[in-house]
C-alpha cells in the first residue's frame, strides 16, 4: 500500500475500499474480543470460514472477528450484515445453519436470538434488545463493524478522516479550542477537563512534548478500555495523534499492561499500518506534521495507572508514584510537559474534531458531557460494557440496560470507580451518574468500573476485599498508604471474624483521614474511599458484626453456621453424600446433623437440600439450637408396599 | 535568584524560587520534623512527617514541606490540629514497626503519639529510604534497594554488589534512625548469600534433619 499523501487520497482510497465491497453482500461479524474468545469465539469464526467454503460460498460472503460490542454475558455474538441481525451465544454447532439459513435462504435462526426474559418476545437486531437499545453508542458502536486487523475496515468507516480535517483545515489552536469547547473530562479516573490539560502542557517550556495513552486499566472488573484498545485501535491512534498536533509534540506512548496481550498484540500491528499508510512518522498525510508512538507494556503495577508512577515507568524506573505539585503536563517524563488521558479519553478526541463540540456536548449533563462506557459486572443479568449518556440514573443502567439482579435477589449496592471508588446504596439509585454526582455520593467515576452487588453481599467484606487488594498494589513507598492500608485491613479482617471492637469504627474513620490528607499519591488519597462509603452507608452491617458478631449478609464464613431443621429433615441423604468434609451425620431414617465442628460452611448442604424439604438454614448472630435427642432422630416410615 | 515572599506561622519570610517550605522555614529557624529528609539527598517525600497546612488561591490542604515548592504570598501553617493529628497517627503507625528508635520516642512524646497504639511488627524499618538513596544518589553504588511493594516492601542489599563495596563503606548504618543493627542483619544476609560456601552451610544449618 503506497502512503497516502493528502487528504484527497485519503478519500479516494476510502472510495476505492468502500467499492470494493458490493452493496448486499452478506458479512458475518464476530466478536473477537478477550471476552468473546474465552467463550470460544475462535472456533466459531474457524467454523465460519470452514463452513463457507464447504457450502460453496467463497466471495459470496465475507466473515471477520471483531472487536467487542460489549454484550459479553451473551457471547460469542455474531451479526451478520446488511440484515443486521443479532445471534447470541453461538456454538460452531450453530454455524451450518446459520449458514444455510440466513445467508441462503434469508431466513432468521430464531433460536439464536435474543429472548426478553418478562416478555418472551425475541430480538431479530442488535438495535432491538433492550441491553443495546438503552445505551448511546457513540464510541463503542464501531467495534463490531472493525476487524481491528484491519485497517481498511476502520477507514471505510471514515477513520482517519478526523485527523486530515484537524492537520488541514484546523490550526492546532482550534484543535485545542474544540475540545476544550466540548468540556470533555478524564475518563480515567479524576475527571480533569482534557483541554485544560492539553494547554497547560501546550504553554509550557520546552521543545519535546509527549502525549501518552494510559491504558493501565487496572480497577478489579473493568474492561471497557480493553475492549477500545483490543477492538478499535486505530481510533485511540488517530486520537492520540490529534492531540499530539494540539500540543505541538511528535512522541507519543501508549503504555499498556501486559496483562492484555491481545490488546498489545492489536495495538503494534495497527501502528505498523498506519506508518505504512502515513498516518504515523514524518510528513503525517503530506501536512508537514511528524509523529511517532511507542509502546510501553506494563510489568503489573495497578499503580503504574496513576499518572506519576506510569511515567517513571516509561523512564524505564520502578513505577513509583512521585509528588505532582507542578503537574504532569508540565513536568512528566523526563522532565518534559506530557500530556496522559486514559484510553476512551482519547477515542472520544476523533469523533469531538469530526462531529463538533457542540454535537459532543448535547450528551450529558451541565458538568459531564457526552458519554461514558462502564463495565457493568457482578450481580447483574447483563454482564458487559455499556456506553450511556452522562446523567443517566444508576437505575436505568443496572435495570432497563444491565437487566437487574439475577435469581429474584434484591439489590444491595453498587460499586463504582473501583477501589478508589465507593459503594452506593439502594435509596441513591436515582442519582445521576456525573463526575461530580459521583463523588459527593462518596464514590467516584473512575475509570467506570461497577459492579453489582445483591442482598448476598457483605459490605464489611467488600471494604475489606478493597483493601487487601489495595494492600499488594500500594508501591508502599509513603507511610499514609502503606501503614494506613496495612492497619485498616487487620482491622476490616478483624471485623469480618468476629473479632471486632467498640471504637474500630472510629479507628478506620481515623486512620482514613490520615490516609486521605497526607498521603503522597492518589491512590493513598483514595484508598479509604470503599471504607468510608460502606461505613457512611452501611454503618449497621459494620456493627452487627462488632456487637453481635453477626453477618447479616450471612456471608462472613466465621459468623456463620449451616444447621439442619429436624421438623423439616427427611434423612434424604443428598447432604449427607454430598458434604466433602463429612460433617453431616445421618442415614437411612435418620435425621439429619451436623457435627459443627467439622463443617467448613462450604454450603454445599445448603445448595443439594431439595427445594421440598428447604431443612438447611444459614445462621448467624445466634446460637446453633442443640441437637435433638438421638431416639427423635428416628423417622419412622410407612412401606410404599402397604 | 528571584525573591519569593510568603508567610510561615505568621511570619514573612523571604525565600527564593525553586526552594521548598522545608528549606525556607529552616532558613528562619522554623523547625519542622523529618525523618526521611536528609541534606544530601533529594527530598523523598516518604514519611509525610513534615506535612504541613497550606493556603494557596483560596484552598487550604496539607503538603509535604520537604517538597511542595513555595510560591508568592503562599500561607503556611506548621502546627494546627490537623498537622499535629496527622503526625501521632503517622508516628503511632511508624512504633509499630521500631518502637525502640528514639528519634521516634522523642517525636512521639512532644505529638503525644502511643507506641502501643497498634500491634508490633517489629521489622525496624521505617522505609525512610535513607539507606537505599545514599548508596545510590552519594556513594552512586545503589548495593540496596527496595524489593517488593506495599505493605511487603523491605530493603534488600544486593548481594553480588554488596560483597564487592560494603566491607569498606557501611556509610549507611549511621543514617538509620531506627537502628544500625537492622542495616547490618540486612547486608549480613545479603553477604551470605552472595557466597556460595556460606549459603550451603546456612542452608544445611536450617534444613530440618
Amino acid at each position: 500500500m503506497p502512503r497516502i499523501n493528502s487528504p484527497e487520497e485519503l478519500e479516494k482510497v476510502r472510495q476505492e475500499i468502500l467499492s470494493r465491497t458490493e452493496p448486499g453482500k452478506p458479512c458475518i461479524s464476530i466478536c473477537a474480543g478477550a471476552g468473546c474468545l474465552a467463550s470460544g469465539a475462535s472456533e466459531v469464526i474457524a467454523a465460519f470460514k470452514a463452513e463457507i467454503d464447504k457450502q460453496g460460498l467463497n466471495g459470496d460472503v465475507d466473515s471477520k472477528g471483531t472487536g467487542c460490542p460489549g454484550f459479553c454475558e451473551r457471547g460469542p455474538i455474531v451479526v451478520i450484515y446488511p440484515e443486521e441481525i443479532c445471534y447470541l451465544q453461538v456454538t460452531p454447532e450453530d454455524v451450518p445453519e446459520i449458514v444455510s439459513k440466513t445467508i441462503k435462504e434469508k431466513k432468521v435462526v430464531e433460536r439464536l436470538l435474543y429472548v426478553d426474559p418478562t416478555t418472551g418476545e425475541r430480538a431479530t437486531h442488535e438495535s432491538d434488545i433492550p441491553f443495546y437499545r438503552n445505551q448511546e453508542r457513540n464510541i463503542i458502536s464501531s467495534n463490531i463493524k472493525v476487524d481491528p486487523k484491519i485497517i481498511d475496515d476502520y477507514l471505510a468507516l471514515g477513520g482517519y478522516s478526523a485527523l486530515a480535517k484537524a492537520l488541514f483545515r484546523m490550526s492546532s489552536e482550534q484543535v485545542l479550542e474544540e475540545v476544550k469547547k466540548s468540556n470533555l473530562r478524564g475518563r480515567g479516573g479524576g475527571g480533569f477537563p482534557t483541554g485544560r490539560k492539553w494547554e497547560e502542557s501546550r504553554n509550557a517550556p520546552g521543545e519535546i512534548k509527549y502525549v501518552i495513552v494510559n491504558a493501565d486499566e487496572g480497577d478489579p472488573g473493568a474492561f471497557m478500555d480493553r475492549a477500545l484498545l483490543e477492538g478499535n485501535p486505530h481510533s485511540i491512534l488517530e486520537g492520540l495523534t490529534i492531540g499530539a498536533y494540539a500540543v505541538g509534540s511528535q512522541e507519543g506512548f501508549i503504555y499498556v499492561r501486559q496483562e492484555y496481550p491481545l490488546a498489545v498484540e492489536n495495538v503494534n500491528i495497527a501502528i505498523r499500518q498506519a506508518e505504512d499508510y502515513g498516518f504515523l512518522g514524518k510528513n503525517i498525510l503530506g501536512s508537514g506534521f511528524d509523529f511517532n508512538i511507542i509502546v510501553h507494556k506494563g510489568a503489573g503495577a495497578f499503580v503504574c495507572g496513576e499518572s506519576s508512577a506510569l511515567m517513571t515507568a516509561i523512564e524505564g524506573r520502578a513505577g513509583e508514584p512521585r509528588p505532582k505539585y507542578i503537574h504532569t503536563a508540565v513536568k512528566g517524563v523526563w522532565d518534559r510537559p506530557s500530556v496522559l488521558n486514559n484510553v476512551e479519553t482519547w477515542a472520544n478526541v476523533p469523533v469531538i474534531v469530526n462531529r463538533g463540540a457542540e454535537w459532543f456536548t448535547q450528551f450529558g449533563t451541565e458538568r459531564s458531557k457526552g458519554t461514558k462506557i462502564f463495565s457493568l459486572v457482578g450481580k447483574i443479568n447483563n454482564t458487559g460494557l455499556v456506553e450511556v449518556p452522562m446523567g443517566i440514573t444508576l437505575r436505568d443502567i443496572i435495570y432497563n440496560i444491565g437487566g437487574g439482579i439475577p435469581g429474584g435477589k434484591k439489590f444491595k449496592a453498587v460499586q463504582t470507580g473501583g477501589p478508589s471508588g465507593g459503594c452506593i446504596p439502594e435509596e441513591l439509585l436515582d442519582l445521576q451518574v456525573g463526575f461530580d454526582e459521583l463523588t459527593k455520593a462518596g464514590s467516584m467515576m473512575g475509570s467506570g468500573g461497577m459492579i453489582v452487588m445483591d442482598e448476598d453481599t457483605c459490605m464489611v467484606d467488600v471494604a475489606r476485599y478493597f483493601l487487601d487488594f489495595l494492600t499488594d498494589e500500594s508501591c508502599g513507598k509513603c507511610v499514609p498508604c502503606r501503614e494506613g492500608i496495612r492497619q485498616m485491613l487487620k482491622v476490616l479482617t478483624n471485623i469480618t471474624r468476629g473479632k471486632g471492637k467498640e471504637g474500630d469504627i472510629e479507628l478506620l474513620e481515623e486512620l482514613s483521614e490520615v490516609a486521605a490528607d497526607a498521603s503522597l499519591c492518589a491512590l493513598g488519597r483514595s484508598a479509604p474511599n470503599p471504607v468510608l462509603s460502606t461505613i457512611r452507608y452501611f454503618k449497621d452491617e459494620y456493627e452487627a458484626h462488632i456487637r453481635e458478631k453477626r453477618c447479616p449478609a450471612l456471608s462472613c464464613k466465621e459468623l456463620i453456621s449451616f444447621y439442619i431443621d429436624p421438623d423439616r429433615c427427611m434423612a434424604c441423604m443428598v447432604c449427607f453424600r454430598k458434604c466433602p468434609s463429612e460433617a453431616i451425620s445421618g442415614g437411612k431414617n435418620l435425621i439429619h446433623v451436623i457435627e459443627q465442628d467439622k463443617c467448613t460452611k462450604c454450603g454445599t448442604c445448603l445448595e443439594v437440600c431439595p427445594a421440598r424439604f428447604s431443612a438447611v438454614r444459614k445462621i448467624s448472630g445466634e446460637p446453633v439450637p442443640s441437637r435433638i435427642p438421638e431416639e427423635a432422630r428416628i423417622i419412622a416410615r410407612e412401606s410404599k408396599q402397604k | 535568584m528571584s525573591e519569593i515572599l510568603l508567610q510561615i506561622d505568621g511570619k514573612e519570610v523571604k525565600a527564593t524560587k525553586g526552594m521548598t517550605i522545608l528549606e525556607a522555614a529552616q532558613d528562619v529557624g522554623i523547625s519542622i520534623p523529618t525523618l526521611c529528609q536528609h541534606d544530601k539527598l533529594e527530598p523523598y517525600g516518604a514519611c509525610r512527617i513534615c506535612t504541613v497546612e497550606v493556603e494557596s488561591r483560596g484552598w487550604t490542604k496539607l503538603v509535604a514541606s520537604c517538597l511542595y515548592p513555595v510560591e508568592k504570598d503562599l500561607v503556611v501553617r506548621t502546627r494546627s490540629e490537623k498537622i499535629d493529628k496527622t503526625r501521632k497517627m503517622i508516628l503511632q503507625l511508624l512504633l509499630a514497626h521500631a518502637p525502640d528508635s528514639t528519634v521516634l520516642q522523642d517525636l512521639a512524646k512532644e505529638y503525644g503519639a502511643d507506641k502501643d497504639r497498634f500491634e508490633k511488627e517489629a521489622s525496624f524499618c521505617i522505609h525512610c529510604g535513607l539507606c537505599v538513596r545514599y548508596c545510590a544518589e552519594v556513594r552512586k553504588k545503589n548495593a540496596i534497594g527496595f524489593v517488593d511493594r506495599g505493605t511487603r516492601r523491605e530493603i534488600s542489599f544486593i548481594p553480588e554488589l554488596a560483597a564487592r563495596e560494603c566491607w569498606n563503606c557501611k556509610e549507611c548504618f549511621p543514617l538509620c534512625p531506627t537502628s544500625a543493627l537492622q542495616a547490618a542483619f540486612v547486608l549480613v544476609e545479603a553477604l551470605i548469600s552472595a557466597q556460595p560456601c556460606f549459603a550451603e552451610k546456612a542452608n544445611q544449618a536450617s534444613s530440618p534433619g
